[in-house]
Order: structure tokens, then C-alpha cells, then sequence
């Protein structure tokens, strides 16, 4: 009975999040919203008995991913985003089937005898997913840090000023 | 005791979320918060179902989504960086080329 009131408090606030990310026009206020969710999402991963994964949910997500957000908003002055029109054919069509399509998925979902989910069940500890990530997918987790690696090397190389690029077009001025 | 199907909801409700951001939203960094969000919702499931079927694997399937989620994340901030240099704007009704 707890796991399911910590369930849908912790979910409650998930939705609240998102549902003020989309309705919030500043990108800050969005991406404080994000945190809020990711932390709330951090609360359901620890009820589900994956400590590990919540606390670098914690970690990774909300403290480093979006303090990288934070930064380039305030980096770039972001200012609240301008409303432009959308097409009247998405309003027209576009809303009622998404809310025809979820409806459908949810009721199918609820109806559907899956089984219920016991808090503790499976225990995520460190230990036990280091064991599977360093046996079962020691390949994936090496190919894992050469992603990283080509993923720093191409953000330097984006956000780098051109400083090679701009004497030239002087010249050619 | 939480039935599965609560856990698969919540996680198609953040997905839903997400995709909606994404195609209302007219601010660069706005979209690229709304791909996080879609990207967390596909955890929850994950999680949930491993508690359910009892395999620690789809914890690591997680573990990997997030480091692929921070790669994408420092490379699509570096590109709004670059985009925003020369455009100088962030609406992407004006940013309609690739070209930096």
C-alpha cells in the first residue's frame, strides 16, 4: 500500500513537471521543471530497487546533463521564445488523434493482466550491475567510452571559435 | 504491489510529454529538453520491466541510455552554440538551413 501512494506522488510530480515544461515559455523555467522531473523519476527508479541507477540518475542527469543545459541557456541569453502560429490541420487532426492514440494505448495497458511489480524485488546494487557490466557486456561498456570520447572531441571542435577561418575572410574583404 | 501497467503509463505519459514538446515548441534548447524527457520516459519502462522479469540487464540497458544521452546532449549543445553564432537567434522557424 506505501509503494503505491509513494508511487503516484512521486509520479504526480513527474507529470507536473512535464506538463510545466511544455506550458513554461522561458527555457529556464524549463529546464528547472526537467530537473524536477528527473528527480522525481530518480524517487520511482529507487522504489523499483535500482539504487545505483538512482542515484546516477541523480547524478548524471539532473546534476550534470542540466547544469550543461543551464549553461548554455544562460550562455546564449536565451529570452522567452516568440509564439508562432501552427498549422490549423494539426489542430485539427493532430490533437484528437493523440488523444484518441493514448486513450487507446492506456486502456489496452490497464486491461491488459501484466502482473504487479514488488518494491525490492530485483536489487540494482552496485556490485550486482558491475558484475553484468563488466562480464555479460564488457564490449558494449569499452565501445561505450570511444562514443564518449569521439562526442568530446566533436564538441570542441563545434563550439570552438574558427579563429583559422576568420583572418581569411578579412583578407577576402 | 504496483501493477506494471501503472509504470507503463506514467512511462507513456512522459514520452507523450515529450513528443508533444518537441513539436510545439519553438525554442532550440526547449526541443533538445523535450528528446531528454522522451529519453527518461523510455527508462522508467526499462526499469519497470526488469523488476519484473528479474534480469538485471535492463538496468544496463539504462546505464548505456544515459551515457548515450550525455553525448548527445554535449554534441547538440555544442551545434546550438554553432547555430546561434551565426544565426543569432534560437527560434527554429529562422534556422531552416544546416548550413553553419
Amino acid at each position: 500500500m506505501l509503494h503505491l501512494i509513494l508511487f503516484l506522488a512521486f509520479g504526480a510530480v513527474c507529470v507536473a513537471g512535464a506538463v510545466n515544461l511544455l506550458v513554461q515559455r522561458h527555457p529556464i523555467n524549463s529546464a528547472l521543471s526537467l530537473v524536477v522531473v528527473m528527480g522525481a523519476l530518480a524517487g520511482e527508479y529507487l522504489l523499483l530497487g535500482a539504487e545505483f541507477l538512482g542515484a546516477i540518475q541523480v547524478i548524471v542527469y539532473a546534476g550534470a546533463i542540466m547544469v550543461l543545459f543551464v549553461f548554455v541557456i544562460m550562455l546564449l541569453n536565451a529570452g522567452e521564445e516568440e509564439r508562432t502560429k501552427g498549422s490549423r490541420v494539426a489542430l485539427l487532426f493532430g490533437v484528437p488523434g493523440m488523444l484518441a492514440g493514448s486513450l487507446l494505448i492506456a486502456w489496452v495497458l490497464l486491461h491488459s493482466d501484466m502482473g504487479s511489480v514488488e518494491v525490492g524485488a530485483l536489487l540494482g546494487s552496485p556490485k550486482a550491475i558491475a558484475r553484468l557490466l563488466f562480464h555479460d557486456f564488457l564490449l558494449p561498456f569499452e565501445v561505450t567510452s570511444v562514443l564518449v570520447l569521439i562526442a568530446i572531441m566533436g564538441a570542441v571542435v563545434l563550439a570552438a571559435r574558427s579563429e583559422v577561418a576568420q583572418p581569411k575572410q578579412e583578407k577576402e574583404n | 504491489m504496483v501493477p506494471l501497467s501503472y509504470y507503463l503509463v506514467l512511462s507513456g505519459i512522459l514520452f507523450a510529454s515529450g513528443v508533444t514538446g518537441f513539436l510545439i515548441k519553438r525554442n532550440l534548447i526547449t526541443i533538445f529538453m523535450s528528446i531528454e524527457l522522451m529519453l527518461n520516459g523510455v527508462n522508467l519502462s526499462f526499469v519497470a520491466f526488469a523488476a519484473h522479469w528479474q534480469k538485471l540487464s535492463g538496468q544496463v540497458f539504462v546505464f548505456f541510455v544515459m551515457v548515450v544521452a550525455a553525448a548527445e546532449a554535449a554534441v547538440g549543445l555544442a551545434i546550438i552554440i554553432s547555430v546561434f553564432r551565426t544565426r543569432q537567434t534560437l527560434n527554429v522557424d529562422q534556422v531552416n538551413l544546416l548550413k553553419l
